[in-house]
């Protein structure tokens, strides 16, 4: 536990074989049916939209054009487009949590929300809160407080744990739970999840 | 997932005009809007829904809350459920529905969840959530498996032979005691439905939920005036203490006036197959004294008529004790 993945040899290329599988599997579904490009002209209010489509999402701070089948999750988006893959997909029906991330500022569930419908919108993922040399009050809180045993929970308890503070809560550990009811941790390491939250709310650093 | 057109509604009349299109806006429907997606989505991954035109309706101005010049409150479809949770107007003056949205879903899952959404959800009954099964209210005429299989979870109140499936909405239950009425424009223009005539009980046409016909968008829902000096309480009983559905829950709006009950509306959720207000326990309490004794009668009545299925007969003892302790916890204020 604690090790950074990307340190491990064999995982990018692991990534790698797995990115290359998906923009093949994607070619293959464009390929196969009659693609319309949108012009600029289409893209905006009161277009129609089909086949793939072009979208600019500002992940992390950056702007990301992408081209997505309409039937595309956010969450797919996120992982499989634009390889993000430190938010998780755990049932894909908005019942455990594991790929919460935030749109403009506010944290959902991306199983259940289309790419599409976020077109300009600002989603901030787990790899935009902290990054391994510097991170996140929150990422540390968590670490410092063993919030965590598989650790597929995690990234999705800690985008719900910073947009809890910034909602409005009574700050009790009766009230830090009721809000995080939306992450399920198989793991069960709620105990310290909720001792983390209060610990980076007791230091005041977010 | 079935593959779909999609389109961003520019104004109303765009997405009233795309919608129109459909030949229902009930089960089957092949346009559909879609606000937070928190249900549509959900249901088109099990191909429940197979919409092939689907209109975006989140960029269009309907997320205001503001006070009418009646006293009351006019909801913009698209508020989004947490949103309308922490509204200091409806914090302040309709508790009962701040209550009810809060105990519902998750954070994450009220952030998305809209008002328009919510009064639209689908049942959570597992044979309709699984193409691989019979049910009359996704494929009619097929049958209702959940009569002789798994129903703990199912309505004691306002089945038939053909569906026994839940509402499953907290929203709606507040708005039921609250007396909302939903306002829809359509082609034909629009028109104002009180919420208890807005869902539909199953009889023989479980596929139809609700009064909407193709092209219907809900653009707000009203409020009346609060009723001044009335205590409210949203009280919902599950299987675990958070982000799960009701068993039984109860709203509850009275006004007391010399340990009198003068005023009385209460609804009842997670045992009917639409959000279920109750005259009759409404009945048994006006002009009477707020006393247990008196509430235990009121649950008595509002239960009166329910039918147990093979797993579910404990909601009905659950749904009386609920509201009788609801009424209990308003009267004590
Ligand atoms: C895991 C989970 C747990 C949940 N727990 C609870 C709970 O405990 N209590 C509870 O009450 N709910 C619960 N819900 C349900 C949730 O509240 C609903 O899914 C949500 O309110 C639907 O709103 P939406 O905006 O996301 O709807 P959407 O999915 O966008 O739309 C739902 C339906 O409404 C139609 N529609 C939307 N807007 C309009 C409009 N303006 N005019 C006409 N039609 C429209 C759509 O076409 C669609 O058919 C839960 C959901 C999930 C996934
Ligand atoms: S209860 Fe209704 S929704 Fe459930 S299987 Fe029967 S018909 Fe279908
Ligand atoms: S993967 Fe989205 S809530 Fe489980
Ligand atoms: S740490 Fe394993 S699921 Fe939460």
């Amino acid at each position: 536990m604690g090790d950074n993945p990307e340190a491990n040899p064999t995982d990018p290329n692991r990534r790698a074989f797995l990115r290359s599988l998906g923009s093949s599997a994607a070619a293959v579904a464009v390929a196969g049916c009659s693609t319309v490009t949108p012009s600029n002209a289409d893209r905006q209010s009161g277009s129609r939209i089909e086949d793939t489509v072009s979208i600019t999402l500002r992940i992390n701070g950056k702007d990301r054009p992408l081209r997505v089948d309409p039937r595309t999750t956010l969450l797919d988006c996120i992982r499989e487009v634009v390889a993000l893959t430190g938010t998780k997909k755990g049932c894909d029906h908005g019942q455990c949590g594991a790929c919460t991330v935030h749109v403009n500022g506010r944290r959902v569930n991306s199983c259940l929300s289309l790419a599409l419908m976020h077109d300009g919108e600002e989603i901030t993922t787990i790899e935009g809160l902290g990054a391994p040399e510097a991170l996140h009050p929150m990422q540390a809180a968590f670490v410092a407080c063993d919030a965590y045993q598989c650790g597929y929970c995690t990234s999705g308890q800690i985008m719900s744990a910073v947009a809890l503070l910034k909602e409005p809560c009574d700050g009790s550990d009766a009230a830090v739970k009721e809000l995080m009811s939306g992450n399920i941790c198989r793991c069960g390491a709620y105990a310290n999840i909720v001792c983390a939250i209060q610990k980076v709310r007791k230091s005041g650093s977010i | 997932m079935k593959t779909f057109e999609f389109i961003r509604a520019a104004d109303l009349k765009g997405a009233i005009e795309g919608a129109a299109r459909a030949k229902t806006a009930q089960q089957g429907a092949d346009v559909r809007f879609v606000a937070g997606g928190t249900t549509l989505i959900d249901l088109m991954k099990l191909n429940v829904e197979t919409p092939a035109h689907v209109i975006d309706i989140n960029r269009l101005p309907l997320d205001k809350v503001e006070t009418t010049p009646d006293g009351g409150l006019r909801i913009g479809a698209t508020v989004r459920n947490s949103d309308l949770a922490h509204h200091p107007i409806v914090k302040q003056d309709y508790a009962v529905l701040s209550e009810a949205l809060l105990s519902g879903a998750s954070t994450q899952l009220r952030n998305m969840a809209t008002t328009a959404g919510n009064l639209l959800q689908r049942t959570r009954c597992m044979y309709f959530r699984e193409t691989a099964m019979p049910c009359n209210k996704r494929k009619p005429g097929s049958g209702c498996p959940a009569i002789a299989g798994s129903n703990r979870m199912l309505a004691i109140l306002g089945a038939s032979e053909h569906c026994i499936a839940t509402n499953p909405s907290d929203m709606c239950v507040a708005m039921a005691a609250l007396e909302a009425t939903i306002h829809v424009q359509g082609p034909k223009g629009s028109r104002a439905i009180p919420i208890a005539g807005f869902h539909l009980l199953p009889g023989d046409t479980p596929q139809r939920e609700t009064v909407l016909e193709p092209g219907d968008l809900i653009t707000h829902v009203t409020l009346p005036a609060p009723i001044s000096g009335s205590r409210q309480v949203y009280l919902k009983l599950r299987d675990r203490a958070s982000y799960e559905f009701a068993l039984a829950s109860a709203a509850v709006v009275i006004k007391i006036a010399g340990g009198n009950v003068i005023n009385a509306r209460i609804a009842l959720g997670g045992v009917g197959t639409k959000p279920w207000r109750s005259p009759a326990a409404e009945a048994v309490l006006l002009s009477q004294p707020a006393t247990p004794a008196n509430f235990r009668k009121a649950a008595e009545a509002a239960l009166r008529d329910a039918k147990a299925q093979s797993e579910n007969g404990f909601k009905i003892e659950l749904a009386k004790r609920c509201l009788a302790h609801a009424l209990q916890m308003a009267a004590k204020g």
